[in-house]
């Protein structure tokens, strides 16, 4: 039963393209003005999600609800009441930033006054005043989808679908971007966004991890990391792959990878751990400038949930 | 084996017209070296790139690539080079092994070491038992090391990935850059151009490129070190909307950030912030939880380094 009063209450929703279960059984509930994430790589069933969510696809099974109504009776009712951003959202590349907005708020019904007051905080939100009379094929990436939330929120919806709005996107127009987004949590609106880059997981209030359309994890970023099995240990050395050999048939070891500073490792008990690193190292010639617990991160956890300890490969 | 840098440029210089996209640039990088260059959307890295690829000739300045000048020797760079696109540029209705045969056609890999090379990136890319299957077929962590093995299928000494592991799971973008790492060890220079700081974070040195300058040169470690002014802060703080406004004003913050459901807090000090800002905030009616200093990502140097004027 889903949860009285979520914004989004997905329970067993599925779909299928012929042999391959894109989306297999998702459950998962957003409240309202919650900025919630679906979080996996390419293939891992979160357009699929969005497009039923949108009421643009109709699942194989399951139940979908977004602001309130029933997404997979009544697929028209709840396009009133939601904003969706697919990947490519139709700009129109001739027209220029203030013509795109014109035609969407037209679209949208949304009055001249309405629009202008909305366009005028959105583009300077996103740094893009300057750009009214540019042709919106003119726009670099960024730019781009920044004027695709623009066009999409011109009528303030109850719940806003983004799929994947920040690939391809710097990171300097990505902080923008979430800024946006967390002012409109703040006013209410319930988002939820899409992402492949799993350090951007860790803006959202809540997150699903998906993988392989299956739901692997469901919860705040921190206390998916709180759950996290093990400890991860960066060494920061030079001669890594030394390193890396000297730590190699050390037990209590779930992963060992190389990064541009040194190893990263995850480890069983770091208390106990680190001082053998040293001596290891030590007993090989190696000196570490650094030997340090960091707290994991999402990909650790992605990893750590769909690959068994030590399945990685070391070389 | 000799220490002349795989790559050594100097004063490179690159306009179109009156507008200048590369502005006097110069770096050099080692054998087995892995470089990132990061920048925003249009900073000049692609058509750094395009030049040390020999594609574009540069209008100042010199590059030499694997000891071949650039401008003079445009077909010997691009011998002595490996490319791999974003969206690996691989055949999907041919099968795995028909892939590395163009490639290696294409790179001008002689007969009879073609069998050999072959077999060499089916065992690299771990996809002996799938050299008959159509790519279309493949999943994206396979293609992907399929495509890095048409890129050095001719042995280069230098490879240029371009965002190599956007949208990959996570588990194939590990044993790519594990991969990637083997090939370094074995000598062979790669440079990576990415908007992506997890990418960054498995490479030797960053570049960061920004209106067509260098304007960082440093491992990631260094860069996190010497990028931000102050200290950075995690700041646990409710009312979300509320504790924004009053962090915005808060005596020694620099920059207040809204991250997941805490703040990223920028201060000019650190001490003195962790000693008073709890107060300060319950002074103000809100309710602060944890607050600790945490090490800059490269995201925030990217920030801090890179133009903010930017849309």
């Amino acid at each position: 039963m889903p949860e009285p009063g979520a914004a989004i209450a997905v329970d067993g929703l599925t779909k299928r393209f012929a042999a391959t279960t894109a989306v297999d059984r998702l459950a998962f509930a957003v409240a309202p003005g919650e900025l919630f994430g679906l979080v996996g790589p390419d293939g891992a069933g979160k357009t699929t999600t969005m497009r039923m969510l949108a009421g643009v696809m109709s699942p194989d099974a399951g139940s979908a609800i977004v602001a309130g109504c029933d997404v997979v009776r009544d697929p028209e009712g709840v396009k009133h009441h939601i904003s969706y951003m697919p990947q490519r959202f139709g700009l129109y590349e001739d027209l220029t930033v203030d013509e795109n907005i014109r035609f969407y708020a037209d679209l949208f019904g949304v009055s001249r006054r309405e629009r202008e007051a909305q366009a005028t905080r959105l583009l300077a939100a996103s740094g893009m005043e300057r750009f009214r009379d540019r042709l919106a094929g003119q726009l670099s990436g960024g730019m781009k989808q920044k004027l695709g939330l623009t066009c999409a929120l011109i009528h303030t919806p109850q719940v806003l679908l983004l799929d994947e709005p920040t690939t391809g996107v710097d990171p300097i127009s990505r902080r923008d971007f979430w800024r946006i987004l967390y002012e409109l949590v703040g006013e209410g609106v319930t988002v939820l966004a899409s992402t492949a880059y799993l350090d951007e997981a860790e803006r959202c209030h809540r997150l699903a991890l998906l993988h392989e359309g299956r739901l692997l994890l469901c919860d705040a970023p921190a206390r998916l990391k709180a759950g996290m099995p093990g400890t991860v240990v960066a060494v920061t050395a030079p001669a890594a792959s030394a390193v890396r050999d000297a730590l190699r048939s050390m037990p209590g070891v779930s992963s060992l990878l190389i990064v541009g500073d040194g190893v990263r490792l995850v480890v069983d008990d770091a208390g106990a751990r680190i001082p053998e690193i040293h001596a290891r190292l030590g007993a090989s010639g190696l000196v570490a400038t650094e030997v340090a617990v960091v707290p994991p991160t999402i990909e650790d956890l992605f990893v750590a949930s769909v690959s068994r300890p030590g399945a990685e490969r070391g070389s | 084996m000799n220490d002349a840098p795989a790559v050594l440029v100097e004063g490179l210089v690159k306009r179109f017209g009156t507008f200048t996209a590369v502005d006097g640039v110069g770096f050099s990088a080692q054998r087995g070296e892995v470089l990132g260059f990061l920048g925003p959307n249009g900073a000049g890295k692609s058509t750094i790139i395009r030049i040390l690829c020999g594609l574009l000739r540069p209008t100042a300045g010199r590059a030499l690539v694997a000891g071949f000048d650039v401008a003079r020797d445009p077909e010997a760079v691009r011998a002595h080079i490996g490319y791999m696109s974003q969206r690996f540029s691989l055949y999907d209705d041919l099968t795995a092994v028909e892939n590395l045969r163009f490639f290696g056609g294409l790179y001008r890999v002689p007969a009879e070491m073609l069998a050999e090379r072959i077999a060499w990136a089916v065992e690299m890319a771990g996809l002996a038992g799938r050299e008959t299957e159509l790519v279309a077929t493949l999943a994206g962590g396979w293609k992907q090391r399929l495509a890095l093995g048409c890129a050095v299928l001719h042995r280069p000494p230098i490879v240029f990935l371009d965002e190599p592991t956007s949208g990959v799971d996570p588990v194939s973008r590990r044993q790519f850059w594990q991969l990637i790492h083997h090939m370094a060890e074995s000598g062979v220079t790669v440079f990576v151009s990415t908007h992506y700081m997890d990418e960054a974070e498995y490479c030797h040195r960053l570049a960061l490129i920004d209106g067509g300058r260098l304007v960082a040169l440093g491992t990631p470690a260094e860069l996190k070190r010497g990028s931000i002014a102050g200290a950075l802060l995690r700041v646990e703080c409710q009312p979300l909307g509320e504790a924004l406004a009053a962090l915005a004003r808060a005596p020694g913050v620099l920059e207040a950030a809204v991250f997941g459901d805490a703040f990223h807090v920028t201060v000019s000090s650190a001490a003195p912030a962790l000693r008073d800002l709890p107060g300060w905030l319950a002074a103000q009616g809100l309710r602060c939880g944890s607050i600790a200093e945490i090490p800059p990502s490269l995201e925030d140097v990217f920030v801090a380094r890179v133009g903010g004027a930017r849309a």
